[in-house]
């Protein structure tokens, strides 16, 4: 059993194994840290495998490109929420940290003269709205299985330690520090106390909270949950990313690459309708944008298929070996679910949850920040957080395509230089000792002892992404996210009665789903509340009711502390450190 | 619809069996993957042991052998399956739970044929050159997902999984032979020239009938034999 708990000491421990943990593990390792890195899957499992489309860099390898106007791109489509320091820094790191990952021997699709391929992408433009910039490079249509298996070998390369098919519980906390994590090894229910100078989340999404989403199942926002449950906040949780083009009721993602090649969506009337809500960049507007549209053509009737329920895109027009070649992977998606060949039939396609813009708040060396009484952004010490699971925030209120796969590598590193900087500067930090102890492990126990009942995790945990579904989808308001509110509750009631029907200490998936489950309907608590309070609609947040964006009253971050069950909020920052700031426009494509 | 899966649960069974699962069709998707039938099964039976995350088809964590094939469970449509369908864990490895293999070995192989790039160091303003066409070398060669159907379906790796590297480490090795950016090609080929690692491999192609992702693993440890025999 489990009683016994091992222990370990660590300078850092990463949670997660995805592009994020697995850049900070890299540099980390060869500056000869003692690592550890965990991650619930073996980590070229980490959903970051699934990325398609391609990592933004303006390398200028196909069109003219600067950074600033990169820069420019990911605020506008971030409808001004994005902190314009953190943007400014990502993509002026953004050039480098991709030659990077070439050096690591990602296999970029490649140009005639040798350089690495770059496509074109939604809301990318040159010289600051002009025309449409080729900023996305990419390794076919696979460029985040490129980039997750590279970072994974040459981690393989430098001996980074990983503790595999092991689960993060809970944080551990000194006082008000963090100092490692419980873990506990999916194999054998053992519990692993790792104690660590340093402690960096990089757990990735929690797309499991919608009904139909693009996510894998082990998406289930664990990072919030432990950081909720330590006592911080989480922000901006009312930003969802609808992809716009979801295998139409199955949710699988058809990349953004295929209208970047050239792809087009129609209606029933066989209508190129993007043309009438973004008559100058058409399919390749943002994505926002993108997926209301198809939403709004659904209601109104022009839908297609059996129910009118979903719409076209269209690369029938494209040339047959350029799909072959630049779009593998979708092709191969189409075939295996719809059995349709692209090349000759439309892919129908709905909006699908797909991406998290909230997360864990941080600043821009990666380290955990919560108000305190002092400020609205005090540092957790001990405590980073990376990737899609922390929010710094590049991506505002709504993501561009291509932004992700960057986020997570050019702040993989930063964080991984804070912590080397920190490790050096301060040779004589110690681990503390941790006081909560009991309390992680009296939740992990009430799980081992819960007796078996009629209602099942399964059960609850279809309810709770109906719930959400119904409550905080594409478009919103407060009727429909006050039903949601509701309906939580009594969720949360199931979820604190519900027993197990599996008892046994190996490979026990029964309480895996209760652990992760308890993390989702924080992550849900977070969304609704988030939500409702927002009177206005920016980016991917779109309320029926509040149809305008208004920055006098809400050009700032929302912060939900879970223990007070409470929203707080605080400033977006205006004023980048190189560049002019950018004023917040009307935003139109 | 009749299901058998392969049940074994360590602290209670002594060894593997079948159980009989009678499955009413209509619950599911007319369209439905595998998968779906066994997350159906798990709801069912919440005891019933699986890895799956994806579900579709990148991961790699759903390998499975099913009517004697291997496959992922999530990309094979239940209409392609012959009833009853037999559903066992990946043969080769030491059973963990169910369907959950341990896939140690498989991963300390591919370790073992060092599978990452070693390159010329270029600072960081400069990108290592590569015409489309020594890119295109690399296609099949790189998006294997290290499912383990193919070293699971070889009976050279069933035999020899601690001395034969198998197909999806060699393929590995293959791929970072080819890589015009590689700068150690003939020190890997010098260490792949093992008549256990490499040459265990006798062509009997299971590896590529089964690979999920329409790899050829078989042909490319073909080729890395012909270049070693050559004296590269
Ligand atoms: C289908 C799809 C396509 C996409 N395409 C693109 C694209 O083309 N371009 C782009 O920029 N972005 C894209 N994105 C977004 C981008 O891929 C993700 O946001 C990004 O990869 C997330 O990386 P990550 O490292 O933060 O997390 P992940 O890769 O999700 O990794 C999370 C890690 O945390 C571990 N973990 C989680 N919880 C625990 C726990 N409790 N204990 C232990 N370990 C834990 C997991 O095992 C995993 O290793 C796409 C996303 C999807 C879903
Ligand atoms: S071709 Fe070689 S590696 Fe493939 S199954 Fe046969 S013996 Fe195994
Ligand atoms: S070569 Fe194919 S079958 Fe083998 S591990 Fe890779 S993807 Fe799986």
């Amino acid at each position: 059993m489990s009683e016994s708990l091992l222990e370990y000491d660590f300078d850092v421990i990463i949670i997660g194994a995805g592009g994020a943990g697995l850049r900070a593990a890299l540099l980390l390792t060869e500056q000869g840290h003692k690592v550890a890195v965990v991650s619930k899957v073996f980590p070229t499992r980490s959903h970051t495998v699934a990325a398609q489309g391609g990592i933004n860099a303006a390398l200028a390898n196909v069109t003219p490109d600067k950074w600033e106007w990169h820069m420019y791109d990911t605020i506008k489509g971030s409808d001004y929420l994005g902190d314009q320091d953190a943007i400014e820094f990502m993509c002026s790191e953004a050039a480098e940290i991709v030659r990077e990952l070439e050096h690591f021997g990602v296999p970029f699709s490649r140009l005639n003269n040798g350089k690495i391929y770059q496509r074109a992408f939604g809301g990318q433009s040159q010289n600051y709205g002009e025309s449409q910039a080729h900023r996305t490079c990419a390794a076919a249509d696979r460029t985040g299985h490129a980039i997750l298996h590279s970072l994974y070998q040459q981690n393989l390369r430098s001996g980074t330690h990983f503790f595999d098919e092991h689960y993060a519980i809970d944080l551990l906390k000194s006082g008000e520090q963090v100092c490692g994590a419980v873990v506990m090894n999916l194999h054998d229910s053992q519990l692993k106390r790792l104690n660590a100078k340093h402690t960096l989340l990089a757990t990735g999404g929690a797309g499991q909270v919608f009904r139909t989403n693009t996510n894998a199942a082990i998406n289930s926002g664990d990072g919030l949950g432990m950081v909720a449950r330590a006592g911080f906040t989480l922000q901006d949780m009312e930003f969802w990313q609808f992809h716009p083009t979801g295998v139409a009721g199955k949710g699988m993602l058809i990349s953004e690459a295929v209208r970047g090649e050239g792809g087009i969506l129609r209606n029933s009337n066989g209508e190129a309708f993007m043309e009438r809500y973004a008559p100058r960049v058409k399919d390749l507007a943002s994505r926002d944008v993108v997926a209301r549209a198809i939403s709004i053509e659904v209601t109104e009737g022009r839908g297609c298929g059996p129910n009118k329920d979903y719409v076209l895109l269209d690369i029938s027009h494209l040339d047959g070996d350029l799909v072959r070649q630049r779009l593998p992977g979708i092709r191969d998606i189409s075939m295996t679910f719809l059995g349709k060949d692209p090349i000759e039939e439309p892919i129908p396609v709905f909006p699908t949850c797909h991406y998290m813009m909230g997360g864990i708040p941080t600043n821009l060396q990666a380290q955990v920040v919560t108000p305190d009484h002092n400020s609205e952004q005090a540092v957790v010490d001990g405590l980073y957080a990376i990737g899609e699971c922390a929010c710094v925030s590049v991506h505002g209120a709504n993501r561009l395509g291509g932004n992700s796969l960057l986020d997570i590598v050019v702040f993989g590193r930063k964080a991984a230089q804070s912590i080397d900087a920190e490790l050096k500067a301060n040779t004589r930090r110690k681990i503390s000792e941790a006081d909560n102890l009991e309390v992680i492990l009296a939740r992990f126990h009430r799980w081992q002892l819960a007796q078996t009942t009629d209602d099942s995790i399964a059960r609850i945990k279809k309810d709770l992404q109906t719930v959400m579904e119904q409550g905080c989808g594409v478009f919103r308001d407060l009727d429909s996210m006050q039903t949601a509110l509701d309906k939580l509750l009594p969720i949360e009631e199931r979820l604190m009665e519900v027993g197990l029907n599996d008892h046994s200490d190996v490979f026990n998936l029964d309480r895996l789903a209760a652990l992760e489950l308890e993390n989702l309907l924080i992550v849900a608590f977070a969304t609704v509340q988030s939500a409702l309070a927002r009177q206005e609609s920016r980016g991917a947040h779109s309320r029926v009711d509040f149809p305008e964006r208004d920055d006098s009253d809400w050009l700032k971050h929302t912060l939900y502390s879970h223990r007070l069950r409470r929203l707080s909020y605080k400033k977006v920052n205006l004023t980048p450190q190189h560049h002019a700031p950018f004023e917040p426009k009307k935003r139109v494509y | 619809m009749e299901v058998l899966i392969s049940r074994y649960h360590p602290d209670k069974d002594d060894e593997p069996y079948m159980q009989t699962f009678e499955v009413d069709g209509s619950q599911l998707h007319s369209d439905a993957m595998l998968l779906e039938l066994i997350l159906h099964l798990r709801e069912i039976d919440p005891t019933l042991g699986v890895r799956y995350s994806c579900q579709e088809g990148v991961c790699g964590s759903d390998a499975l052998n099913v009517n004697g094939k291997n496959l992922l469970s999530c990309t094979t449509p239940l209409k392609s399956l012959k009833e009853p369908i037999e559903i066992r864990p990946l043969p080769g490895f030491p059973i963990i739970k169910d369907l959950i293999v341990d896939l140690e070995l498989f991963y300390q192989q591919y370790k073992s044929v060092e599978p990452f790039l070693q390159s010329e160091p270029l600072d960081p303003q400069q990108e290592h050159l590569q015409t489309p066409k020594q890119r295109e070398q690399l296609d099949g060669k790189y998006e294997c997902i290290l499912c383990a159907c193919c070293s699971a379906s070889c009976p050279s790796f069933w035999w020899n999984p601690d001395l034969f590297a198998g197909p999806a480490a060699l393929l590995a090795a293959q791929r970072f032979t080819i890589d015009s950016r590689d700068i150690t090609t003939i020190d890997r080929l010098h260490k792949l020239d093992s008549p256990t690692k490499t040459f265990r491999c006798r062509h009997i192609q299971n590896c590529t009938a089964s690979c999920p992702k329409g790899l050829n693993p078989s042909q490319a440890i073909q080729s890395l034999k012909n270049r070693i025999v050559k004296g590269h």
